[in-house]
């Protein structure tokens, strides 16, 4: 197996490690860090200031290069518009988000876990995902 | 707004995110990506030559990160309090809406903050928005 696939791996691997450490992995400490006006827990704070802080150093490394330490191509979001489907995917998501405590990466995490509200949530998350694809696929097809 | 310092973990958030900083930032350094979990899960319900595999081997990872955990300890807890048809009605709306607005707290609210890109940062703005709302009227308007 290649190199490029091992670090997928380990990378999926010390990422969910990350959100099982930081508590992102538990819904219901997620709802109480969105609880700002209740009795707030500020730790999920401390989670993207840590990893903003890894990220910007690494995002800087990347500067003036086309290609990763590997080889591959740097594969950077282009796009800078900020459209209607950006926004409003957004603000939806954040309902979502504080509807059960779950964003995609933790509930994968859960999904490992085997507990069966994990499971239901992110057979639920990959149906809407796979309903945005059907939805596009059909808007296409009817411009085209 | 009070503050909850009985479940406020410094620490373990701040170690956390710096795991998920270091993920991250291994992603984009080695495999020359962006480590944004809805992107890497939706790519798979659309499976195209070659594209496959390490999206497959990512999500792996995450899933596998609580067997690896159990190695070490018990399991973190994890408490999710939203019943299942509020998980299936928050999961669809979160799968949906992520691919949508083109990301999560992974990619648009680590990597993108990270790489300062300004669709990411009115993204992260109007999910947190959201979420913080729609806690407020869940928690205080309805009083679930």
């Amino acid at each position: 197996m290649n190199k490029h696939f091992v670090s997928a791996l380990v990378t999926g691997l010390i990422f969910g490690m990350g959100l099982l450490v930081s508590g992102m992995a538990n819904p219901d400490k997620v709802l109480s860090f969105l609880d700002i006006t209740g009795n707030w827990d500020p730790s999920l704070m401390l989670v993207m200031g840590g990893a903003i802080a890894v990220g910007v150093v690494a995002f800087t490394l990347t500067k003036g290069r086309t290609h990763s330490l590997w080889g591959e191509p740097l594969r950077f979001p282009t796009r800078q518009d900020l459209d209607s489907r950006l926004i409003m995917g957004s603000l939806g998501f954040g309902i979502g988000w504080g509807l059960a405590g779950f964003c995609p990466g933790p509930a994968l995490v859960a999904f490992g876990t085997g507990a069966p509200k994990a499971i239901v949530f992110v057979v639920a998350m990959v149906a809407g995902m796979a309903m945005y694809e059907l939805i596009e696929k059909s808007r296409t097809k009817t411009v085209s | 707004m009070t503050i909850d310092w009985t479940s406020f973990t410094p620490w373990a958030s701040l170690s956390g995110g710096v795991l998920i900083g270091v993920a991250a930032a291994m992603f984009i350094l080695l495999n020359g990506r962006i480590a944004g979990i809805s992107g890497i899960l939706g790519g798979l319900l659309v499976p195209k030559k070659g594209d496959v595999l390490w999206r497959a081997l990512f999500v792996a990872g995450m899933v596998l990160a609580p067997t690896a955990w159990l190695l070490t300890g018990p399991l973190p807890e994890m408490q999710i309090d939203a019943g299942y048809p509020l998980l299936i009605v928050a999961g669809l709306i979160v799968g949906i809406s992520t691919r949508y607005g083109s990301g999560c707290t992974s990619g648009h609210g680590v990597c993108g903050i990270s790489r300062l890109s300004p669709r990411s940062i009115v993204a992260t703005l109007a999910f947190m928005l959201t979420g913080f709302v729609t806690v407020y009227i869940v928690r205080h308007v309805f009083g679930l």
